[in-house]
C-alpha cells in the first residue's frame, strides 16, 4: 500500500518562489511569483498554462536551473529535503539524473546527433557507479517497458535513425535510467502526430507507474494532463491561478481562467447548407523532384464555407495548400477555381486570380517581414490587388485591423512588438485586403495558445459570414476542425481517406484510419487514456501496479 | 559510404587532370625562352635552336602534353630543360626540405589554433575572446611577406637573434637546424592560425548553443565531460575541414616564404624555375602544389564523412 501523501517528507518542496529576469527597461520581470507545491513520492502533478505562464521556468527550477540572467528573488526549492539554492554547483550535479531528471519537448533536439543512444540513456547510470553492463541490461528493459522496437538493438541506433516518437521514448528511458526520484517532463508530446503522442502517451504512464517515481508533468493542452496526472495546477503570468486533483479541477473549476480553458474545448460551429463548390480539384498529382506527395486526389470547397482538410505531419496537406496558391506547380490532374481552370503555376496566373485565392500561414513569425511595419505589410497587399495607395490605403489599413479586432493604431508596429496572437490576425488582415474569394489557412492556429487560438477561430468565422470567404482548413487539430469546418477531408499519405459533412465523417467514420485518428485525440475525461490502454491491450503492465 | 568515397576520389583525379592541362597550357603560354636565357645575349639563333631541338621541343604542344602525361602516370616527371637532368632527382631533395617546413608550421598552428579558439568560445566574451578575436583579426589580415620582412627587421637585423635567411647545411645540429627554421615557421604559423581558431571558436559556440548540451547539463555531467563527449565530436567535423585547408594555405604560402627566407624547398625551386623559363620544372612543381592542394581538400571531405553519423550510416 502506498502511504498516505500527507504523511511523508515530500520529494519535492517548492516554498513561496519567486522567479526574476532583467526585463527590458532593466526593472526586474517576476516570472513566477509566489508559487508553492509539495510533491510526494509517485504522484504525477500536472502544471498547465499558456506559453509565458511559467511552467518551464518552474519545471527547471526543480532542477536547479535558471537560464539567461533569471535569479531566485525569494522563496526556495527543495529537493529530498536540500534546499537547492544552498547546493554548490558538483552538489547540485549530483542531484541531476540522480534525484531528479527532465524529458524534454523536442527529443530529436535533446539527443547528441554524434553519439549512440545507449551511450547516452546509460551516461548518468554509469556516472553513478553502475557497471557498464548492469547500464545496458537496465536501458533494454527501459525501451522494452517502453515500447520501443527492437530493444536489445535499438540502442545502437544514432539519433537520426529514431523516429520523433521513439526519440521522445528514449529520452524518457533516459530520464529514467538512473531510477531518479523525480521526473521533470516538460511538453514531451507536443511536438508528435496525435495518433504518435497516444503511444507515447500510454508508454510513458505505464513506465512511471511501474518505476513508482515522481513527475511533474507540463502541458498547455488540458486533457493531456488531465490523463497524465493524479494533481493539477494552473499557472497564468508566474501565478498559481488553480490547484487541486484532476478530477476536482476539471468538473468543478473554481477559477474564471480554468473555466475558460475548459470552455475553449466546446466551440461548436452550425452546419452550413451545402453550396456548389468555388474550388474543384480533380486527380491532382504533386511532386517535390522524385518525392511524391500527393497522388490522385479529388476534393471541392464548397462556396462560403470551410472544407477542413485533416491528416499527420507527412500527408500533404500543406503541400495541397501550396499548389492551389501556384506555389508548387502540379505535375497531373486539374484545379478548378469558381469554374476556371487554374494554371499551374504561379508566373501564368493573372492578378486576379491571384487575387482571389490569399493564403494565411502556420508561422505568422516568419510570414511577416520583421523590418516592415504592420501598415506597410497591410498596404503592400491594398497597392498591389486593389490599386489603394496614400490615404486611401491608410483607411483601409485602419479598417481592416478593426475587423480583425486590432488598434488600427497597431500599423505603425513592427511585428516584432506584437504576440503571437496579434501576428496571426495581421496575417488574416493582410489576406483579407485582397478580397479574396477563397482563404487557404495553413495551420494557423496550431502555433498559439488554446485561448488565443479560439478566439482566431471566433475571428475566422466572424469574417466568413461578413465577407462570404470560402475556408481551406489545413490542421491536425481536431479541436479545431468541430469549431470551423462544414466538410472534410482526411488526407494520408497523399491521398484522400474520408471526406463527406463534418457530423457524417466524424459521427461515423467509415475507415480504420479515421476512427483511429478520432481515438487518438485527446478528451478532457480523466479516464479516457485508460479505456484506450485497456482496448489496445498492451503487452505491459499499465493497470496492475499503480500503487507500487 | 563507399560509393561516396570514390565518387569523391575519381572527382580529385579529374582535377588533377584538369590542373595538368591548365599547367601546360601556362607554361606554354610563358613569354621568354629557357635556350636564349641560359645561352645568353652573345648566342647565335643557329645554337639557341639546336639546345630547343636537343630538348625536344620541336614536337607539336599535343605531343608533347600527350609525352608529359604519359611520363607521369609511370611516375617520371620528365627532364629540366636548362641542365637536363632528371626532375624527379632534383625535387626529391627539395621536397623533404619543404615537408619538414611544413610540417613543422603545422605542428606548431594546429594545436595553437585549437587551443586558441576553445579558450575564446569557453570563456566567451571575456577579455580572451575579445584578444583572440583581434589577433586573429589582425594575421589574417597580414600577407606573408609583410610579415616575414618585418620579422627579419626587428628579430634578425635590429636584436639579431636569428639568422634573416634560412639555408640548413650537412653538419648542423638538429638544435641549429631548428633555430634556422623558427623564422619561417613563426611567419607560417602567424598567418594560417586565425582561420582554425575562428572556425574553432564559431563552431564550438554553436554547439553550446545546442539543446543536446542543455540536455548534458540537465543530466548533471560535469562541464569537461560536457565539452569532451558532448561538444568536440559534433565540432570535430568543421573544425577538422578547416584545418586541412589550412594545411593546404601553409603548403602554398611555402612559395613565397621559401623564397624569402632562401629555404631551400619546392617553393623556391619553382620560383627560380620560372626566372631561368625551366618550364617543365615549373609544371611539375606545380603540379605536386596542385595534387597536394587537391588531396588535402579531399581529406577534408573524407573527414567530415567520417564525423557525421548521418553519412557515416545508412538510415
Amino acid at each position: 500500500m502506498k502511504p498516505e501523501p500527507a504523511m511523508q517528507v515530500p520529494l519535492l518542496d517548492i516554498d513561496r518562489l519567486a522567479i526574476e529576469a532583467p526585463g527590458r527597461d532593466g526593472a526586474p520581470l517576476r516570472l513566477i511569483d509566489g508559487v508553492s507545491l509539495q510533491l510526494a513520492p509517485g504522484r504525477v502533478l500536472g502544471l498547465i498554462g499558456e506559453s509565458g505562464a511559467g511552467k518551464s521556468t518552474l519545471g527547471l527550477a526543480a532542477l536547479g536551473v535558471l537560464r539567461g540572467g533569471q535569479r531566485v528573488a525569494s522563496g526556495e526549492v527543495r529537493l529530498a529535503g536540500q534546499a537547492l539554492g544552498r547546493l554548490d554547483p558538483r552538489a547540485m550535479r549530483r542531484l541531476r539524473g540522480r534525484e531528479v531528471a527532465y524529458v524534454a519537448q523536442s527529443a530529436a533536439a535533446a539527443f547528441n546527433p554524434a553519439q549512440r543512444l545507449i551511450d547516452q540513456v546509460t551516461e548518468t547510470a554509469l556516472a553513478c557507479g553502475m557497471s557498464r553492463a548492469d547500464a545496458r541490461a537496465r536501458a533494454t528493459g527501459l525501451f522494452a517497458r517502453l515500447g520501443l522496437p527492437d530493444p536489445e538493438r535499438f540502442g545502437q541506433r544514432f539519433p537520426h535513425q529514431a523516429s520523433g516518437g521513439q526519440l521522445q521514448r528514449a529520452m524518457t528511458a533516459m530520464a529514467m535510467c538512473a531510477g531518479p526520484r523525480l521526473i521533470v517532463f516538460d511538453e514531451p508530446t507536443t511536438a508528435l502526430d496525435v495518433t504518435t503522442q497516444i503511444e507515447v502517451l500510454v508508454a510513458v504512464r505505464s513506465a512511471i507507474r511501474e518505476e513508482g517515481m515522481a513527475a511533474l508533468y507540463i502541458s498547455h493542452d488540458l486533457a493531456l494532463v488531465a490523463q497524465m496526472a493524479d494533481e493539477i495546477m494552473v499557472l497564468r503570468h508566474g501565478r498559481m491561478v488553480e490547484h487541486g486533483p484532476v478530477r476536482q479541477v476539471i468538473d468543478a473549476p473554481k477559477s474564471p481562467y480554468t473555466q475558460a480553458l475548459i470552455g475553449a474545448r466546446g466551440l461548436v460551429r452550425t452546419p452550413r447548407p451545402a453550396a456548389p463548390p468555388i474550388l474543384q480539384i480533380r486527380g491532382l498529382d504533386a511532386a517535390y523532384g522524385e518525392m511524391k506527395v500527393i497522388g490522385g486526389l479529388t476534393l471541392c470547397v464548397p462556396e462560403g464555407g470551410t472544407l477542413a482538410v485533416i491528416g499527420e505531419s507527412g500527408s500533404g496537406k500543406s503541400t495541397l495548400g501550396r499548389a492551389i496558391c501556384g506555389l508548387l506547380p502540379w505535375s497531373a490532374g486539374e484545379i478548378r477555381f469558381a469554374g476556371r481552370p487554374l494554371s499551374a503555376g504561379l508566373r501564368r496566373r493573372s492578378r486576379a486570380e491571384l487575387k482571389e485565392i490569399q493564403l494565411i500561414h502556420q508561422l505568422p513569425d516568419l510570414a511577416l517581414n520583421p523590418r516592415r511595419s504592420v501598415g506597410a505589410a497591410i498596404g503592400a497587399a491594398l497597392e498591389r490587388f486593389r490599386g489603394l495607395r496614400g490615404r486611401a490605403a491608410r483607411e483601409e489599413t485602419a479598417r481592416l485591423l478593426a475587423q480583425v479586432e486590432l488598434d488600427p493604431g497597431l500599423a505603425a508596429r513592427l511585428p516584432g512588438a506584437l504576440s503571437g496572437g496579434q501576428k496571426q490576425r495581421v496575417c488574416i488582415a493582410r489576406a483579407l485586403a485582397a478580397e479574396p474569394r477563397l482563404i487557404i489557412c495553413d495551420e494557423v492556429t496550431s502555433a498559439l495558445d488554446p485561448l488565443i487560438a479560439e478566439g482566431v477561430l471566433k475571428l475566422l468565422s466572424r469574417l466568413q459570414a461578413e465577407t462570404g470567404a470560402s475556408y481551406l482548413f489545413i490542421t491536425h487539430d481536431f479541436g479545431a476542425v468541430a469549431s470551423i469546418a462544414d466538410e472534410v477531408a482526411v488526407m494520408r499519405q497523399g491521398s484522400l481517406v474520408a471526406s463527406g459533412p463534418l457530423a457524417e465523417v466524424f459521427a461515423a467514420p467509415s475507415d480504420p484510419y479515421t476512427a483511429a485518428l478520432l481515438e487518438a485525440v485527446p478528451q478532457l475525461s480523466p479516464g479516457w487514456l485508460d479505456e484506450i490502454a485497456a482496448r489496445r491491450s498492451l503487452p505491459d503492465t499499465a493497470r496492475k501496479d499503480h500503487a507500487v | 559510404m563507399g560509393r561516396l568515397i570514390l565518387r569523391r576520389g575519381g572527382t580529385g583525379g579529374l582535377l588533377v587532370l584538369a590542373s595538368t592541362l591548365l599547367l601546360f597550357l601556362a607554361g606554354e603560354m610563358m613569354p621568354g625562352d629557357f635556350a636564349s636565357k641560359l645561352l645568353g645575349a652573345s648566342a647565335t639563333p643557329e645554337t639557341v635552336e639546336a639546345l630547343r631541338l636537343s630538348r625536344g621541343l620541336d614536337a607539336s604542344p599535343v605531343a608533347r602534353y600527350l609525352g608529359w602525361l604519359g611520363g607521369l602516370l609511370h611516375g617520371d616527371l620528365g627532364l629540366s630543360l636548362t641542365n637536363g637532368r632528371e626532375i624527379g632527382a632534383l625535387i626529391a631533395s627539395r621536397l623533404g626540405n619543404t615537408l619538414l617546413l611544413a610540417g613543422l608550421a603545422a605542428a606548431v598552428a594546429v594545436p595553437l589554433a585549437l587551443a586558441l579558439g576553445t579558450l575564446a568560445a569557453i570563456f566567451r566574451d571575456s577579455w580572451i575572446d575579445r584578444a583572440v578575436l583581434v589577433l586573429t583579426m589582425v594575421t589574417v589580415a597580414t600577407p606573408e611577406f609583410f610579415f616575414a620582412y618585418v620579422a627579419i627587421a626587428v628579430l634578425a637585423v635590429e636584436l639579431n637573434w636569428l639568422p634573416s635567411i634560412s639555408i640548413p647545411r650537412p653538419g648542423m645540429s638538429v638544435w641549429e637546424v631548428l633555430q634556422v627554421l623558427v623564422l619561417p615557421v613563426l611567419t607560417l604559423v602567424v598567418t594560417s592560425t586565425a582561420h582554425v581558431a575562428r572556425m574553432t571558436r564559431a563552431s564550438i559556440v554553436a554547439a553550446m548553443d545546442q539543446d543536446y548540451v542543455g540536455t548534458a547539463m540537465l543530466k548533471g555531467l560535469p562541464p569537461g565531460r560536457i565539452v569532451l563527449r558532448h561538444i568536440l565530436p559534433n565540432v570535430a567535423a568543421p573544425v577538422s575541414a578547416v584545418v586541412v585547408m589550412t594545411l593546404a594555405d601553409i603548403v602554398v604560402g611555402l612559395i613565397i616564404v621559401e623564397t624569402i627566407f632562401a629555404y631551400p624547398g619546392m617553393g623556391q625551386l619553382m620560383v627560380d624555375s620560372v626566372a631561368k623559363r625551366d618550364i617543365t620544372v615549373v609544371q611539375a612543381c606545380g603540379l605536386i602544389f596542385a595534387a597536394t592542394y587537391i588531396f588535402l581538400n579531399m581529406a577534408a571531405d573524407m573527414l567530415a564523412i567520417a564525423f557525421n553519423p548521418r553519412l557515416r550510416t545508412a538510415r
